[in-house]
């Protein structure tokens, strides 16, 4: 039976790694090399075991394996194949399948790439490791075993939630976990370094590697499903604050922060037990992400129905991680050698600094926003959420002198630079933006919090990074993103400003004004497809000059019984003519939500310019 | 008195310790404002006073209850022990539905009438949040 390949080879990986643990804890005591090329071909045979087990799941998954639980209850055998494959990671257990997967594979990776680094740090990383990957192999086999049997075998599946039907969707958990997973290594490393005493700039440039390759997929993975929720949910938001978000952003802002920190500890050589707590919360945060999206304590848009027993065992394994790190940080961090620590005010490293401090604020609210409402409740029974307007009281007002420490930073030089350096071009540029904003913010009569200053410090920020692709610094992987991040606050500014929309119950062949423009209900046309048979609606949106037709779709899919709506979105470079419509109740009326939403296109853009500039930073060797 | 280097890091000690007592202070602030409490109608109906805060409602939404004209609908929020009307403009998610759970964002107008200004969507059909099932548990 297939399914018990991928079962037993689960059970192999296991012993395998039981077998690591032991034979690598043994180097605590003493240092001789232990790292043999046994241990490498365990590796490479424990990562053939998990990648065996995965392809078997979504063998089953392809072949519509109903003998198989996860399969049975996530699969159908209309479902295109696109979606039976994505399918396999669209559960609890297979998506954990999946981060056992990337968590050995990165593991092997590491082993290779690592060669030319000190043996008892290779060491040291490979046992964490194996602690990490043994945890999640006794989680899959004994809690969530993907391979779980029934019998008698039934006919059908119960089907793939309809709303996971997506391309964005079907690649935005493997990419997502990429970048969770790849924390992993940085935790383990973190304290493989300390232990071997190896925290200095060569271990610092071995593991920007790793931290860029992280940072990229957590970028790309939140951007997919940002893209995901603005389309599909209907509301026409790209962020929403939802708890769900909210942990994948918290590891993203923790990841930004060691990138910065990783690049100073690789130039100088400070910083290093910085990086050692930043690469520990880093992990910690993505655990604790998987676990509070897992155990379905979180109250969110986002939540599925699941079982929160499950929660309980990521959770001990979180403390039990945390509990270890935090005990071998105080333990050895005597050893730590101090390379260089002749630093003054204004350098690059006062910068870096700034960078984190900022980082860390964002990422507190971010966390006691997430966090709070579980807290009431455990304590007081008292149900809370906590909307938009928390998040953006708090980080509106420090995101403005953080824009403006971002637009000077990177032109201080390391160690020591002077404070008049001030030059007349900035002053200029800083001049231009205030009148630029002045004029906007009055035209538009915008009266949002702080606009004014938002605005101004936006567009400076954005000037500067522009006007750096043409200065000295050679740095042209920091000047994209940093461009890419600054187009981002922009847009989203202009988008949130700008933003108009009208929702209303219509009928076919109504009419309703917005604004200058006419919204004709036309027709509407049933459709078969495949698993679904779907509404397309057709809509006209009329104004003086022009009319544009959107057709959004109600999908209605017949297993299970779902309805989903496909918003219908036409994009040009200054804005988005978003139209989606739902059904209410089956007598006539539909819901009817138009919106426009201006520079939408550049907040994607600006996401992919700040993962490019990630991207050409591993290119290059040594920068 | 003391060297160079000792009074800089207290100084960088009081400056950490400083901002670290203001952004609880802010954090702190802001939650009191923007935490939206989530009632069930019979919490309502025992109210002491009728908050002009936001909260949430959940419930089920009441059999025969959706009513829709061009502006927007009208339902029922039941927990099967007490009622609350109530009225909304704006989008509405796939999954709203008679006698399925619903989380409804707004204003309490008095103890029997709401008015929402977000309904919350699910991702699934089978979810039922969990303050609305714990609700309908106690009752």
């Amino acid at each position: 039976m297939v399914n018990q390949l991928g079962n037993y080879s689960l059970y192999i990986a296991l012993l395998i790694s039981i077998f690591i643990i032991i034979k690598t804890s043994l180097s605590f005591r003493n240092s001789s090399n232990v790292l043999s090329g046994n241990i490498f071909s365990l590796i490479s045979v424990q990562s053939l075991m998990v990648i065996i087990s995965f392809l078997t799941l979504i063998y089953a998954f392809v072949t519509s394996d109903f003998s198989n639980e996860t399969v049975y209850n996530n699969s159908h055998t209309a479902k295109p194949l696109f979606y039976k494959i994505s399918g396999t990671w669209g559960n609890h257990e297979g998506s954990l399948l999946l981060w056992l997967l990337v968590l050995t594979i990165f593991l092997f990776l590491f082993v290779i790439d690592s060669k030319n680094l000190p043996q008892r740090y290779r060491t040291f990383t490979l046992f964490f490791q194996e602690i990490i990957i043994f945890g999640f192999l006794l989680f899959i086999l004994f809690t969530s075993n993907p391979f779980a049997n029934i019998f008698p075998i039934p006919s059908e599946g119960t089907g793939l939630n309809p709303i996971l039907q997506d391309p964005a969707l079907a690649i935005h958990p493997p990419i997502l976990y990429l970048g969770y997973v790849g924390t992993s290594i940085i935790f383990s490393s973190a304290l493989g370094a300390i232990i071997s005493d190896s925290i200095n700039k060569s271990w610092a440039s071995h593991i920007k590697r790793w931290v860029l390759i992280s940072w990229v997929f957590l970028s790309i993975g939140i951007l997919l499903g940002s893209i995901w929720a603005y389309y599909e949910l209907g509301w026409g938001g790209f962020w929403f604050w939802d708890p769900v978000e909210n942990v994948s952003l918290m590891p993203w802002l923790c990841l930004t922060a060691l990138l910065h920190t990783v690049f100073t500890l690789e130039k100088r050589g400070t910083f290093q037990s910085w990086a050692i707590i930043l690469s520990i919360t880093t992990f910690s945060l993505s655990m604790s992400g998987t676990f509070l999206v897992r155990s379905g304590i979180l109250n969110s848009i986002h939540t599925f129905a699941n079982d929160p027993s499950r929660g309980v065992f990521i959770l001990c394994f979180l403390f039990v991680l945390i509990f270890i790190s935090i005990f071998i940080y105080f333990f050895y961090q005597k050893t730590i050698t101090v390379e260089s620590t002749k630093t003054f005010l204004v350098s690059k490293e006062t910068a870096v600094l700034i960078n984190n401090l900022f980082m860390m604020f964002f990422l507190s609210v971010v966390l006691i926003g997430t966090v709070y409402p579980i807290f009431l409740e455990v304590i007081n029974d008292e149900k809370i959420s906590i909307g938009p307007p928390f998040y953006h009281k708090l980080i509106i007002p420090f995101l403005i002198p953080f824009l403006f420490f971002m637009a000077i930073g990177p032109n201080i030089k390391w160690i020591k630079d002077k404070m008049g350096k001030i030059n007349l071009k900035d002053i200029f540029i800083f001049m231009i933006s205030i009148v630029i904003s002045y004029i906007f913010v009055n035209k538009f009569g915008v009266s949002y919090l702080l606009s004014l200053p938002l605005f101004i410090f936006s567009l400076f920020l954005f000037f500067v990074t522009i006007r750096d692709f043409f200065g000295k610094n050679i740095n042209i992987s920091q000047k994209i993103s940093h461009f890419g991040f600054s187009l981002l606050i922009l847009s989203i500014l202009l988008n949130g400003v700008l933003a108009k929309e009208h929702s209303s119950n219509m009928r076919v062949g109504d009419e309703i004004k917005f604004l200058d423009k006419i919204i004709q209900f036309q027709n509407i046309e049933v459709i078969k497809k495949q698993n679904y048979q779907t509404l397309i609606g057709k809509f006209n949106i009329v104004d003086e000059n022009n009319s544009l037709s959107l057709k959004p779709e109600i999908r209605i899919y017949d297993q299970p019984q779902t309805i989903t709506s496909e918003a219908d979105i036409s994009s040009t470079i200054f804005a988005d003519n978003f139209l989606v419509f739902n059904i209410i109740k089956n007598d006539g009326f539909y819901n009817v939500r138009y919106q426009i939403k201006p520079f939408m296109i550049w907040i994607w853009i600006s996401v992919l310019l700040i993962s490019l500039g990630g991207i050409l930073s591993l290119k290059k060797k040594n920068v | 008195m003391y060297g160079k280097k000792v009074k800089l890091r207290a100084v960088f000690i009081l400056s950490i310790f400083v901002s670290l007592i203001l952004v609880s202070f802010l954090i702190i602030k802001s939650l009191e404002e923007n935490v939206v409490y989530f009632k069930s109608p019979t919490e309502i109906k025992v109210l002491p006073e009728v908050t002009k805060k936001k909260i949430r409602v959940g419930g089920m939404v009441k059999k025969n209850s959706i009513n829709i004209n061009q502006s927007g609908v009208n339902f029922v929020i039941t927990d099967f022990k007490n009622e609350l009307i109530v009225n909304y403009k704006g989008a509405i998610p796939n999954l709203f539905e008679e006698e399925k759970g619903v989380v409804a964002e707004g204003f309490l107008q008095d103890r029997n009438y709401f008015k929402a200004v977000k309904i919350l969507a699910k991702h699934d059909e089978n979810y039922m949040p969990p303050e609305v099932a714990e609700s309908l548990k106690e009752n």
